[in-house]
């Protein structure tokens, strides 16, 4: 087991040398004054450039540069965004709760609404119903996000008036951000309209929840279907069953223990897929979370803010990766042993 | 064995699956439980917006979002409009009083008017003299502390020539303030009247310039109307909060909030799903996509406006009269109006509108006759006629919706006389400042009315000081013309300024220096139980007597708005 997080950790420091470096690359990538790129500061005036060079020690080596960018990175000084002047460690920090909740409640609503249809079309008895969640869930997985979403507002939005078509909250309610998790905010704040304000927001998460869950539930659907039929074959099923267990305890201790493992790390390849979603989602619905920002910053060619997304992102991906691999290994201890280096 | 097994797992999924629907159905029903008429939703007012306003504080803009979302939520005026019948009425002065030369306003004002209380200011004492004379100073006297401040330009102060016109604010006591006049001048109340002569507060100034703060005096307003500042974020939303001591009447929302919205089909959207109680500029073509929609309310609005097409009468051969009335006669006035207006305009037949007092309905030959247009280009002397540019203004606008489309329109008829014209357009900025240079040979543009005087119509347009300046596009100047809207200046009774205005009108259709083409007409979309929503036909809405019902109005209530 130490071994193991040794080896992950390892891991970790390389990735984290790939992506600093990928994002300091930038700062020379991007068109435009070195000095802009890395501070966002416009017009730099002949006094202030020169407080800025030592600061951002741009005559010096590349090395020295690197590792002052790692030192400002780690002080929260990511420079301010070209078009805003806002800090850009503040604008990100502040949204990517928002993006973080929305991949989270979809993931949530996948597992609860994929696991119970995987088991179920895992069944042998009724092969249409196996057919019937299988195509459905085909349908699903290869329906780009951007026209299931608009399909699913006309419906229920714009037809219906059932569910609004943009935001987080309506601008009637004025709540505090505090963790920036809007279903947490409202409960810990104190205004005297937050029934009111939870149902809005309930209202306001259900169409892109849906539509963002709407590919990692076929994937899941698919991989737990897998899983359980080859688990259901195991000879310690068999055996379970000749102690004469019944079928909800022979699922519960074997079946889905043993069959939900990959499901575990089917959802670690694809969470990096779930974020480039989560954004496009997040454009459509003006969900205001880093995607949106992000994309709106590329319109804007704001070079600062572009790599402080990036970056943010790039981590959040791969720390989640790794972060369901340890999952994984604590749940399956053969996992431990088997392969070097995986992520 | 085998069948037995999946059944039963079947069996528990599907339990397993009726308690995931049964908890989302409560989740849902949660969500879609009757709202009680006490709760927030009721009490606030959601008003989607084209876009985000410039500053809040109206003397220093024109443009119509600025004035939409600041003038007459958060300021008064000293006289105000009255929507419905154009006449000046008062605001914060109780009365006016007017001197016999026509040379002397005194005002006197309304006691005990509160001034907002926010976090940033807590006004000490209700409004006075002081307060108007700071208001108007600022933006008359240039060594005045303020006047730079915000960038010294004035636009709509600048452009009546305001700060030539009044020659001295007397503060006569504390709720007493004469504005004396360089000049009798019909059109002062009515400027007066405008959105952009609002009254800020002068104690706020003062705190600001102690705290050095001076900028915030147009970010951070203060002003004395129905509710008050309380948070703005750029290209997102503007929160306003009721005014609890507005002294007009109890304000009948907690809240107003505009909802920044460029977008136009997501407007059209977030009215259909109730996120809008009003929608702000509805093109033509959503009012027609939404006039079968249920629960939305569609009111034509009067908006005096007038879109034309001017010739520049400084070139050959447009400094013929002859030729720019032969060319008034291949406006095809109707095939326009069906395809830029979408039949939501009326045709013109003079500069002004008909819903302004001194319009008068005169039947002129206005027909579409390439005859007589072949005839008198003939006879004018250019029987094969010319080539000729048509500047197609780039935006939309309320009197023009589409002006490119305008001119292909005009193209085409042109070309049956011979007459072969080329479209040209640039960016916005770019066009209006080649426009004020005379690079133009016709231009099609508009006028939206700052007031209701007539006098809005003419001079900015058509006198001789306008073709200097800049904003008289036929750079045209005529001294009958000009003597006539002059003289119609000096006077104040309705009817004698009336009949000037018609004689103006008469030496406009014979001299064509631009030939009116359509009056727009603007919509107001809300929801069906929004009512009391006042457009104002020259520039900003007004939510004072708004009112949101817990039920939909009933149909005879909605008829007889739609009537006014």
């Amino acid at each position: 087991m130490f071994n193991y997080l040794y080896r992950k950790t390892s891991l970790l420091l390389f990735i984290s040398f790939g992506i600093t470096a990928f994002a300091f690359s930038l700062y020379y990538l991007f068109p435009g004054d070195l000095l802009t790129n890395m501070t966002g500061i416009t017009n730099i005036t002949e006094e202030n450039y020169q407080f800025l060079a030592d600061k951002y020690k741009i005559n010096e080596s590349i090395i020295t540069q690197y590792l002052a960018f790692l030192e400002r990175l780690y002080q929260g000084d990511w420079g301010v965004s070209i078009n805003t002047g806002d800090s850009i460690y503040q604008l990100i920090f502040n949204l990517l709760p928002a993006t973080i909740e929305l991949a989270l409640y979809a993931l949530i609503y996948s597992f609860i609404v994929a696991i119970p249809f995987g088991v179920l079309s895992a069944s042998e008895s009724h092969p249409w119903l196996d057919k019937g969640i299988l195509s459905l869930s085909l349908i699903g997985f290869s329906m780009p996000i951007f026209w299931l979403a608009l399909i699913i507002t006309f419906i229920f939005s714009i037809s219906l008036g059932w569910f609004p078509t943009s935001g987080r909250l309506s601008l009637v309610y004025d709540i505090p951000p505090e963790t920036g998790f809007i279903l947490i905010d409202i409960l810990i704040s104190d205004v005297p309209y937050k029934a009111e304000a939870f149902s809005d927001a309930l209202e306001h998460l259900a169409i892109p929840t849906f539509v963002l869950a709407a590919y990692p539930t076929t994937v899941l659907i698919r991989s737990t279907r897998q899983s359980m039929k080859s688990v259901m074959q195991k000879s310690y099923i068999k055996a379970a069953r000749a102690k004469g267990l019944s079928t909800w305890q022979v699922l519960k201790r074997h079946g889905l223990r043993n069959g939900l493992l990959p499901v575990i790390q089917t959802l670690g390849i694809h969470f990096g897929t779930l974020i480039t979603l989560a954004m496009v989602t997040e454009v459509i619905f003006a969900w205001p979370g880093l995607g949106a920002l992000l994309v709106d910053a590329i319109h804007q060619r704001d070079f600062t803010t572009i790599q402080g997304g990036l970056l943010v992102i790039s981590a959040l991906v791969f720390l989640a990766t790794i972060l369901f691999d340890v999952l994984y290994m604590i749940f399956d201890p053969l996992a431990r042993i088997r392969g070097h280096g995986k992520i | 064995m085998k069948i037995n097994i999946s059944e039963k797992l079947q069996k528990m999924t599907t339990k397993l699956l009726a308690n995931v629907f049964a908890t989302g159905l409560f989740v849902f029903l949660a969500g879609c439980q009757p709202k009680n008429e006490t709760n927030l939703l009721a009490n606030t007012l959601l008003y989607c917006s084209e876009g985000s306003p410039d500053l809040f504080n109206p003397q220093l803009v024109t443009s119509g979002t600025t004035i939409d979302a600041v003038s007459n939520q958060l300021y008064n005026r000293l006289v105000k409009i009255n929507p419905q019948t154009g006449m000046v009425e008062s605001d914060l002065a109780r009365t006016v009083i007017i001197s016999e030369d026509k040379m002397r306003y005194r005002f006197y004002l309304r006691a005990g008017v509160e001034f907002h209380t926010t976090d940033y200011f807590t006004p000490t004492r209700t409004l006075n003299s002081e307060d108007v004379a700071f208001s108007f100073a600022r933006v008359f006297h240039s060594n005045h502390p303020y006047n730079k401040v915000g960038g010294g330009f004035y636009p709509f102060f600048d452009g009546v020539e305001f700060a030539q016109l009044v020659e001295q604010i007397i503060v006569v006591d504390d709720l007493t303030i004469e504005f004396r006049l360089t000049d009798p001048q019909a059109s002062f109340l009515a400027n007066m009247a405008t959105d952009f002569a609002i009254i800020l507060s002068a104690e706020y100034a003062e705190q600001l310039s102690e705290q050095g703060l001076e900028e915030n005096i147009d970010h951070y307003p203060i002003g004395t109307g129905p509710y008050k500042y309380e948070h703005y974020v750029t290209d997102r939303y503007i929160r306003y909060k009721k005014h609890e001591n507005y002294w007009a009447s109890q304000p009948n929302f907690e809240q107003v909030i505009f909802d920044i919205t460029p977008n136009n089909s997501n407007r059209v959207a977030k009215l259909l799903t109730k996120e809008c109680d009003i929608l702000g500029y509805p093109g033509a073509s959503d009012v027609q996509y939404l006039e079968n929609k249920n629960g939305i309310d569609i009111v034509e609005a009067s908006s005096m406006n007038v879109s034309y097409w001017a010739f520049n009468t400084s070139e050959p051969p447009f400094d013929n009269p002859m030729v720019r009335k032969a060319l008034s006669y291949i406006v095809d006035r109707d095939a326009i109006i069906d395809a830029v207006y979408r039949n939501h305009a009326e045709p013109a037949s003079s500069l002004l509108p008909p819903n302004n007092w001194a319009y008068k309905k005169i039947d002129r030959n206005l027909d579409f006759s390439i005859e007589k247009a072949k005839a008198m280009l003939t006879e004018a002397g250019y029987p094969d006629g010319f080539d000729m540019d048509i500047w197609a203004m780039p935006v939309q606008r309320v009197y023009n919706p589409n002006a490119g489309k305008m001119a292909e329109i005009l193209q085409q008829n042109l070309s049956l006389i011979g007459v072969n014209a080329n479209i040209v357009t640039y960016d916005w900025g770019t066009f209006r400042k080649k426009l004020a240079q005379g690079e133009h040979d016709s231009v099609l543009i508009g006028w939206l009315a700052d007031n209701s005087d007539p006098d809005n119509f003419f001079r900015p347009l058509l006198s001789c000081a306008a073709a200097f300046s800049g904003s008289n596009r036929s750079a045209w100047c005529n001294d009958e013309f000009d003597s006539k809207i002059l003289q119609a200046l000096s006077i104040t009774e309705p009817e004698q300024r009336k009949a000037f205005y018609q004689e103006a009108e008469n030496i406009l259709f014979e001299q064509v220096p631009l030939v009116p083409i359509a009056h727009a007409v603007r919509y107001r979309v809300n929801r069906d139980n929004i009512s009391g929503v006042e457009l104002n036909p020259y520039g900003g809405i007004s939510f004072e007597n708004a009112k949101k019902h817990a039920k939909k109005t009933d149909k005879t209530t909605r008829a007889k708005e739609g009537k006014k």
